[in-house]
């Protein structure tokens, strides 16, 4: 394999571990009201995921500097011509940062109550738009290169398209998919980490919403292979993510939630997977010409910036790896209304928790 | 305004802004993970209430850190794309370096360390907050290389197929001297900054009364880290000099407002006049000095602007090459004015609390302590604002200008609304996080600790959570 497709496949894996791991603080904190129903319940949510999302964001941010590492001109036309999409996106992830931090820094039940809505407004926004720009990716969005430009050098290939046109009916429902599946992937992973109440209301909420993923994930995915350059490769990816997650629902019924968190991240990874490999070469198919499509060969860096990033990638992913794996067992146990101290407040009126 | 007049501007609220959090982590994780490494060693419990208190106040402020960088991490692609384009070979390396080796280790151990207290053995409890630490200031490393590369390009060539820069040598890029001066410059910096908060929060507790013992042992290491950070700030600053007069003369040339070449050329100590013209009036000038400060040597060479322009126009083409000179004389002397103030402050801090002693820390003391913090806070964004700005026309120095690494598809009004955007958000963040701050600030160090969380969860599971959010 040459560098530019290892680079690709590396790309891929970061997206498929930002979904994996964001994908379910992003999807419990959407849920944030429907599992938690009383303030106890909130705080177990916020709980389980307060040692562990910020770590599971970083991926974003590593997938953001491997594609602007390895491929410039991608990272240059994707975010600069979803420019307010990634706008929204941004705000909503600044928005639920400080509400994870600062919701219980107030004894104050309305303080508490604006940073629950931002925190669900701040995960709802990205679940559904990194499936809106992933359906524009995978399907082809308007880029063409600009007048008075090289059109052979692929430096001069922009996004000619505008905000409205990133919002068409295949994105819509990838984003969609996107929201539903990060929902209940969410919901699994509170009921794998809570006991008592909350997590059988969170198994329920996760049965709910996995069936509409189901549905949502079944209709994206198939459209998905009329853009696929590899049918015989990414249909039967899609099919056995289709049975590993129905495998998924079914372990989280019977209450095997280790199981189900495991299968709904396989459905996720398998997904990604036959997303990417089904736009390879492609790294952003252009829905003009095909002549203006950005590829792994003419979109990344030179082999000398390739190399130094694969000994990078190759020594640091697995370091990372095993302790971010550590973490999650560090904050194995599960969490209860019932183990989360009471708010104290001191003479100043400051929150000791 | 247009859209690169906009985009210009976005860039500047947003990074000055970012950076207003990013001094104070950086310097107070380290002083926190002193704390608690002091409590490890000594069993104080004063250095365990001390890691609490501070650790709160540091964390509010990572996490105003932590979400406006994010759009650090994807604001060259949406407005400067045909920067990304031009650059990315070299530039986006030490940032997904950055992400890699910096931000998971800061993020997954910061975790650990906020939570962790009653999961973790004692010691690693303690290496996770080093960790952390260590994460930020690697974080600050790979940034300022790729910033490095920006104020003086190495390691790469000219595609030529393509006219883009592609990198030839990483290890001159992540270690050419322009980087390692302006980590040591501003981490030391910020040292400055975080030592000169702790020891400004200690004292209104001192004027207070609140636990003299706890605060006496903040208000000293604060001090100190303050007054040594100084140290390295001046003696790295003075190296910075001397490499900026090599690489890029006219930003020396307009932190003096000096127009014409001079032999020796004497450092203006501060202008009355009128200093954007052709001519820099009513100086005060100390003879010879901006010639050592520059070159070593109380009688070298100082080029001045008019000079430089018409060289840089030789080289370069027809343009202007100077930059905005009231802001570049004024930034370079708030940057050393008030991180002087600051040094000076640690001083009298360090004068008045020397041995056992324990002065009123009221009155005056009192009154400057409650400010001093936000003086070597400006003076550090006055620093970047004189360096970035020093820059201009250039965004990536004598290889591309400004103007041509903008996004080209944007119009102003998109530019517009997302610069509005951030501008109101960040407004509203601020108003929380001061809030926040000051509210912690003023409710003090703990009076009682629970002296020994460590191993808690184990001993039962229905046991309440020793922390929790």
């Amino acid at each position: 394999m040459d560098l530019q497709t290892i680079w690709f496949a590396l790309v891929a894996v970061l997206w498929i571990g930002y979904f994996v791991l964001d994908g379910f603080d992003l999807g419990a904190g959407a849920l944030l009201p429907v599992i938690g129903k009383t303030e106890a319940e909130k705080r177990v949510v916020i709980n389980t995921l307060g040692p562990l999302w910020d770590g599971n964001e970083v991926w974003l941010l590593t997938a953001g500097g491997a594609t602007f590492a390895a491929f410039p001109l991608w990272y240059a036309t994707m975010f600069s011509g979803y420019y307010l999409a990634l706008f929204l996106v941004l705000v909503a992830l600044i928005i639920r940062g400080v509400s994870f931090e600062y919701r219980g820094k107030r004894d104050s039940a309305k303080w508490r109550r604006n940073f629950d809505i931002l925190i669900v407004v701040g995960s709802f926004l990205p679940a559904l738009l990194f499936g809106v720009a992933f359906g524009n990716i995978t399907g082809g969005s308007k880029i063409a290169p600009l007048e008075g430009l090289n059109p052979a050098d692929a430096g001069s290939i922009n996004y000619v398209g505008n905000f409205f046109d990133l919002l068409n009916p295949f994105a819509l429902v990838m984003g969609l998919m996107t929201l539903t599946v990060f929902m209940t992937h969410g919901a699994i992973f509170i009921a794998l980490k809570t006991d008592g109440e909350i997590r059988e209301r969170a198994r329920k909420v996760a049965t709910k919403i996995g069936i509409v993923a189901a549905v949502f994930a079944v209709a994206s995915l198939l459209w998905a292979q009329t853009v696929s350059g590899r049918v015989a490769i990414t249909l039967p990816l899609v099919l056995v993510g289709a049975v590993v997650w129905l495998a998924a629902l079914g372990m989280n019924l019977k209450g095997r939630e280790g199981w189900a968190f495991t299968l709904s991240s396989v459905t996720i990874g398998l997904a990604v997977a036959a997303l990417f490999i089904g736009m390879y070469p492609n790294v952003m198919p252009s829905s003009i010409d095909a002549a203006y499509n950005l590829t792994v060969s003419n979109a990344s860096s030179q082999s000398y910036t390739l190399t130094i990033m694969t000994i990078v990638a190759l020594v640091m992913t697995p370091i990372v790896l095993i302790y971010q794996g550590w973490t999650y067992w560090v904050f194995r146990k599960r969490l209860s209304a019932a183990v989360i101290p009471a708010v104290k407040v001191n003479a100043e009126g400051v929150t000791t928790y | 305004m247009g859209a690169l007049d906009l985009a210009r501007w976005q860039f500047a609220i947003t990074t000055v802004y970012h950076f207003l959090f990013v001094p104070l982590t950086l310097g107070t994780v380290w002083l926190v993970a002193g704390f608690q490494l002091a409590w490890a060693r000594t069993g104080k419990v004063k250095y365990l209430k001390l890691t609490k208190f501070y650790g709160k106040l540091f964390l509010i402020n990572f996490a105003m850190g932590v979400v406006t960088g994010i759009v650090q991490e994807f604001q060259f692609g949406m407005n400067w794309s045909n920067y990304s384009r031009f650059v990315g070979d070299v530039f986006g390396a030490p940032l997904a370096m950055e992400a890699l080796l910096a931000f998971f280790l800061e993020s997954t151990f910061l975790g650990m360390w906020i939570f962790g207290w009653d999961r973790l053995p004692k010691k690693i409890h303690t290496a996770s907050i080093v960790l952390a630490a260590a994460g930020t200031t690697f974080s600050a490393y790979f940034i300022l290389a790729a910033n490095a590369f920006m104020q003086h390009p190495v390691g790469y060539e000219l595609s030529q197929t393509t006219g883009r820069a592609v990198m030839t040598d990483i290890g001159a890029v992540l270690f050419q001297n322009t980087a390692y001066i302006a980590f040591l410059h501003t981490i030391s910096a910020s040292f400055v900054v975080s030592g000169a908060g702790v020891a400004a929060v200690a004292a209104y507790h001192l004027a207070k009364g609140h636990q003299p013992d706890v605060y006496r042992a903040a208000i000293k290491a604060g001090a100190w880290v303050t007054l040594v950070g100084a140290l390295v700030v001046s003696i790295s600053g003075d190296s910075d000099m001397k490499i900026m007069v090599q690489q890029q003369p006219m930003k020396v040339a307009a932190a003096e407002a000096l127009y014409e070449t001079a032999s020796p050329a004497p450092f203006s100590v501060l202008s009355i006049g009128d200093i954007s013209g052709q001519q820099a009036t009513d100086i005060i000038e100390v003879p010879g000095l901006l010639s050592f400060l520059a070159t070593g040597s109380f009688d070298g060479t100082v080029e001045g602007i008019n000079n430089l322009q018409a060289s840089l126009e030789q080289q370069y083409g027809p343009g202007n090459y100077s930059p905005y000179v009231p802001v570049e004389y004024w930034g370079f002397r708030l940057m050393i004015g008030l991180g002087l103030i600051a040094a000076l402050w640690a001083l009298w801090a360090l004068w008045r609390f020397r041995g056992d002693r324990q002065p009123k820390a009221g009155g005056f003391f009192g009154f400057t302590a409650k400010w001093i913090t936000l003086l070597p806070l400006l003076g550090i964004s006055a620093g970047w604002i004189f360096t970035e700005m020093g820059r201009q026309p250039w965004i990536v120095y004598g290889l591309q200008k400004t103007a041509d690494g903008v996004s080209p598809t944007n119009g102003a009004l998109e530019v517009w609304i997302t610069m509005v955007g951030f501008t109101l958000l960040y407004a509203a963040l601020a108003v929380v996080e001061v809030f926040l701050l000051l509210k912690y600030a003023k409710a003090g160090a703990p009076e009682e600790v629970h002296e020994d969380p460590y191993g808690d969860a184990k001993s039962g599971s229905d046991k309440q959570l020793y922390f929790a959010y």
